[in-house]
């Protein structure tokens, strides 16, 4: 059917699509989840997401796999061994940004649908790309994240990775530009701990000297805000000063626990799995076309709006806390 | 007394005192006992390094591949204490010093058998110690949620009003002191950098000296190595990066003459503790972070140019006097 629609095209084609595309409705849809590894806690759960979203829309077989250690040529493999099983759509975390575009060109050139998600294919490998958030929406979250401890405002200080470090920089640039909107919420200093944990931990006890009143610390960086909460332990500063920022489940359930950090935020692979499953199916089932500033629906999780690079933000990040920790530290 | 008040020493903890009263006159607070004590204790782990680096230095020789030495032994503790979280803290540190002891055995066997110069043995386990790191991890970080609290809570303990880390820090420094002044080992680490020719005809092996160096030296790596993954209740490849140079430099700083065979313990002490200091008193007196990289090389520099100056006057004294009293004794 998707060979046919690639030989001849265009609209002429419609009602013989239409046609075919019900008399083939009994096959279920097979979408194949390709991961950068297998093994690894992170896709696994995008796995159980992409599980659900073929639930949700009835008649879709998820194919998760992937090769066993993160290389471009295992991917390629099980790139040529899905084109062989001639399966309808491809979504990929890509090991590599260009080495899969040619496989993927030859999967394409067969009909099928080829996306690629949290981690991308050059634009020529691949219809559209899903990234799990954009910078605007991190800025907001980690300065959302610590606002909402302080209802009624206060000081808040940032402990970042180097002074050159693109995207922390980036993601305190679009939080600055949103502080507008959080009335009372002070940034008193930004600090850099150069991704060292011992610096780190230094800079966080630091600040806490230099201003006694903080009342957060925002540490876009997942060395810098686990040394920042161990800093804020040892200083006896437990429930007074609140970690926050950027960081894994699994490296911060200690901080959870403690109290140092009441949330911090990354995405949700489950999430991130479920959007690609619903991506792949529109456009495999040419419900949606993936053409700059299209707007594609993605079930739960709203709709994906593509850039001149046929790129999209799924979400804001996902917001850890006492309540989920539990179930997220053994993921990733 | 005139003696100390000239030497190096004397120089040293001048210029500590004139550090803390400038950093005093920005931020008071910087000085009140319970904040030395806190830099003490953040010290400690260069500290203990830096006593195992001077006895190696003593020997003409470096040793590069401490801060890998300390990340592996770390990590293994780290791994030891996620698999089996009840055993016993003392049994952790027998195995961090004996692990971290046979690595250094590794570059002094090297140094000694193979003769190859030790900056080029050290360069490469030093590599070879972080690519072990990685193999045994697979690159995944132990956290704090995955070790007991025991093993966290040991450097952190109090004792007498400081914690055990500061301990560990005094207690190496008066062992390795009574060491190198009260043992035929310990004199001969001066006697084979001081001139390792006549070493020879003393009856002393070069080589095995230096190879007893390097295993104090990996000994208290591995040491350090617990704790610094229990203080920072977290264990990663990166850990610890590039501390060899700044415990190389805490040396210098404190006078041990990198031609080996001249410098004291108390000069390691004084050394380690004025990076210490400046390291801690940074992040306080709100010093861009453009300018604090600069500053530490700086004041390694000032240290390294009296360090050579004092070392030269000292030479010209003695060949003048002696050049006066040559013709004396010629008239006689």
């Amino acid at each position: 059917m998707k060979l046919t629609r690639r030989l001849f095209g265009g609209a002429a084609m419609a009602t013989a699509l239409m046609a075919a595309g019900a008399a083939q409705a009994e096959d279920p849809m097979r979408i194949a989840l390709v991961v950068k590894a297998l093994g690894i806690g992170f896709f696994e759960a995008a796995a159980k997401g992409a599980e659900e979203a073929a639930q949700e829309l009835g008649n879709v077989e998820v194919i998760y796999t992937g090769p066993t250690d993160t290389t471009a040529e295992g991917q390629i493999e099980v790139i040529n061994a899905l084109i062989a099983q001639q399966v309808d759509a491809i979504a990929i975390s890509a090991n590599d940004t260009d080495a899969l575009v040619p496989a993927l060109k030859k999967a394409m050139q067969r009909g099928i649908t080829v996306i690629s998600w949290d981690s991308g294919v050059a634009p020529e490998g691949r219809e559209l790309h899903l990234n799990p958030s954009s910078n605007p929406l991190i800025g907001n979250m980690i300065i959302k994240l610590a606002a909402d401890e302080l209802p009624e405002g206060g000081k808040v200080a940032v402990l970042s990775a180097t002074t050159t470090s693109t995207n922390q920089n980036t993601w305190i640039d679009e939080m600055n530009k949103v502080m507008d909107n959080y009335k009372g919420i002070e940034v008193v200093g930004t600090v850099y701990g150069d991704d060292l944990a011992d610096k780190s931990y230094r800079e966080a006890t630091g600040l806490m000297q230099t201003y006694p009143d903080l009342d957060a610390i925002i540490a876009p960086t997942s060395v810098g805000i686990v040394a920042a909460a161990r800093a804020v332990e040892d200083a006896g500063k437990v429930g007074q000063v609140n970690v926050t920022g950027l960081g894994l489940p699994s490296e911060m359930a200690g901080a959870i626990e403690s109290g140092a950090s009441k949330s911090f935020a990354i995405w949700n692979p489950i999430d991130l799995g479920y959007s690609a499953t619903m991506l792949a199916y529109q456009l495999a089932t040419d419900q949606a076309e993936a053409a700059p500033g299209a707007e594609i629906p993605m079930g739960r999780m709203g709709t994906l709006t593509l850039d001149e690079n046929t790129e999209g933000a799924m979400a804001d990040p996902f917001v850890y806390d006492a309540s989920n920790i539990e179930d997220f530290k053994s993921i990733f | 007394m005139t003696r100390f008040l000239k030497s190096r020493e004397a120089m040293l903890t001048g210029a500590i005192l004139a550090l803390l009263a400038l950093i005093a006159s920005r931020f008071p607070g910087f000085i009140a006992p319970g904040n030395l004590a806190r830099v003490f204790t953040d010290t400690s782990p260069l500290l203990i390094l830096a006593l195992g680096q001077t006895v190696v230095i003593l020997t003409r020789c470096i040793d590069l591949s401490v801060a890998a030495n300390l990340a592996l032994s770390g990590m293994v503790c780290a791994m030891l204490n996620a698999a089996w979280p009840g055993l016993p803290v003392p049994v952790i540190l027998a195995v961090a010093v004996t692990l971290g002891a046979i690595m250094g055995m590794a570059n002094g066997i090297l140094v000694w058998k193979l003769q190859i110069p030790p900056i080029v043995v050290t360069l490469g386990t030093m590599t070879i110690y972080r690519g072990i790191i990685f193999l045994i991890s697979d690159g995944a970080w132990v956290n704090a949620h995955e070790m007991s609290a025991a093993f966290t809570g040991f450097p952190r303990a109090s004792l007498l009003g400081l914690p055990v880390l500061a301990w560990m820090g005094i207690l190496a420094t008066a062992g390795v002191a009574l060491m190198i002044a009260r043992t035929p080992l310990g004199r001969a680490f001066y006697a084979v950098g001081g001139n390792p020719h006549a070493a020879v005809y003393t009856g002393l092996s070069v080589g095995r000296t230096q190879f007893w160096a390097f295993t104090l030296s990996g000994a208290l790596a591995g040491l350090t190595g617990y704790l610094w993954v229990a203080r920072y209740a977290v264990a990663y490849v990166d850990i610890a990066a590039g501390f060899e140079l700044e415990v190389v430099a805490a040396c210098v700083i404190g006078g041990i003459s990198i031609a080996g065979g001249a410098g004291t313990i108390l000069g390691t002490l004084l050394g380690a503790l004025f990076l210490g200091i400046v390291k801690n008193a940074l992040p306080v007196v709100d010093v861009s972070p453009f300018w604090q990289m600069a500053i530490s090389g700086s004041a390694i520099i000032v240290a390294v140019t009296l360090n050579t100056r004092s070392a030269r006057t000292k030479g010209r004294i003695i060949l003048r006097s002696a050049e006066h009293r040559a013709p004396e004794g010629a008239a006689a």
